[in-house]
């Protein structure tokens, strides 16, 4: 490897090193709930290898548990990875030049973390060369992937063993609660939120989970809305 | 209730392919291209769209409280959202709202 492709391999990993605070405990989290759920540990590992996304790892495990229908199951599931839309969207611009085989591993490893410190390296040094900025993705990907892996084998080796009086069941909802929280920056963010709540309540008469999804569409176009409306008077009150 | 064989097997590897094709979609496929804005706005809300709400029910009616209302869990609840509002941080709302049910159902 030449010394400006380490430097960038360094920098990633640097960059997304502060990550492992979240991602290690969050994987143990899933590797114990999953457990408790019953799934054996190979389970387990096949769930985070293949899915590798935390919260729709957590979402799908507990509409598995209500015994929600399949189709209600995968769509939820998904919607809640549908953000990375965005993330692949972002990365097109700097890392499309790659060859298929490249893009391939990258998209795999396209999570949350490795997003966010690529997207302000790339906007602070766009004029890296393509190798430096593949080198980086993967310095990014290097504290995170290996550690989702294995917290999520040792949660699953641990399984059972804690008590009850550890209130595992609370943790999932505090961690969501955890990881939306920053995000309620701004009014619509707000109002969405606010909606996915009161609407899931009133809705939870529907049958499997369907009134989460009902809910999310609702928030999801009452944040587009707000956010609409906020720029128009913005813009009139600009003129 | 555990998660079936069959349930698992149904889930798992369809989720596991659809999460790879979003994030294969513009990286892998379409290239360099814009997001109608509409979409992009859609998008952005997607997240806080559906954790609140998967979470709402567990934080008021509790499965491993029988669905009775838990002093404790609400409250930590609440002081995760506070913290985490507040902090900007994933990490200290967690460690607030931790502190917080241990507190109270310990003491």
């Amino acid at each position: 490897m030449t010394p400006p492709l380490r430097k960038a391999l360094l920098r990633g990993i640097l960059a997304s090193a502060p990550f492992v605070i979240v991602v290690g405990p969050f994987a143990l989290l899933f590797g114990v709930v999953a457990t408790e759920a019953g799934l054996d540990v190979a389970k387990v590992m096949l769930f985070s290898i293949s899915v590798f996304a935390g919260a729709s790892q957590f979402a799908a495990l507990q509409l598995m548990q209500e015994n929600a229908p399949v189709l209600v199951i995968l769509a939820t599931s998904l919607a809640v990875n549908l953000r990375m839309v965005m993330y692949s969207v972002a990365m097109a611009p700097h890392l499309g030049a790659a060859s298929p085989g490249w893009r391939l591993l990258m998209a795999y490893f396209l999570v949350d973390q490795s997003f966010a410190a690529s997207s302000v390296e790339f906007e602070k040094r766009p004029d890296q060369s393509l190798g430096e900025k593949i080198a980086f993705f993967f310095g990014t990907v290097l504290p995170i992937a290996p550690l989702w892996f294995a917290a999520s084998l040792a949660g699953a080796l641990l399984g059972q063993k804690i008590p009850e009086a550890y209130a595992l069941d609370f943790a999932v909802p505090i961690t969501f609660l955890a990881i939306c929280a920053p995000m309620l920056r701004s009014l619509p963010h707000i109002l969405a939120a606010a909606v996915s709540i009161l609407a899931t309540l009133l809705l939870t008469g529907l049958p499997y989970g369907t009134g989460l999804l009902v809910a999310a569409c609702l928030a999801m176009a009452t944040g587009a809305g707000a956010e609409i409306l906020l720029e128009r008077r913005r813009s009139h009150a600009g003129q | 209730m555990p998660v079936s064989d069959a349930l698992f097997w149904a889930v798992v590897p369809a989720l596991g392919l659809g999460t790879f094709l979003i994030r294969f979609s513009f990286l892998g496929l379409l290239g360099a291209r814009p997001l109608p804005a509409g979409l992009r706005r859609a998008l952005r809300y997607t997240a806080v769209a559906i954790l609140p709400g998967l979470v709402a029910p567990a934080v008021l009616w509790p499965a491993a409280t029988e669905g009775q209302t838990d002093p404790a869990r609400l409250a930590a609840a609440l002081v995760t959202l506070i913290a985490g509002i507040v902090t900007r941080s994933v990490i200290g709302a967690i460690l607030a709202g931790g502190v917080t049910l241990y507190t109270l159902l310990w003491w």
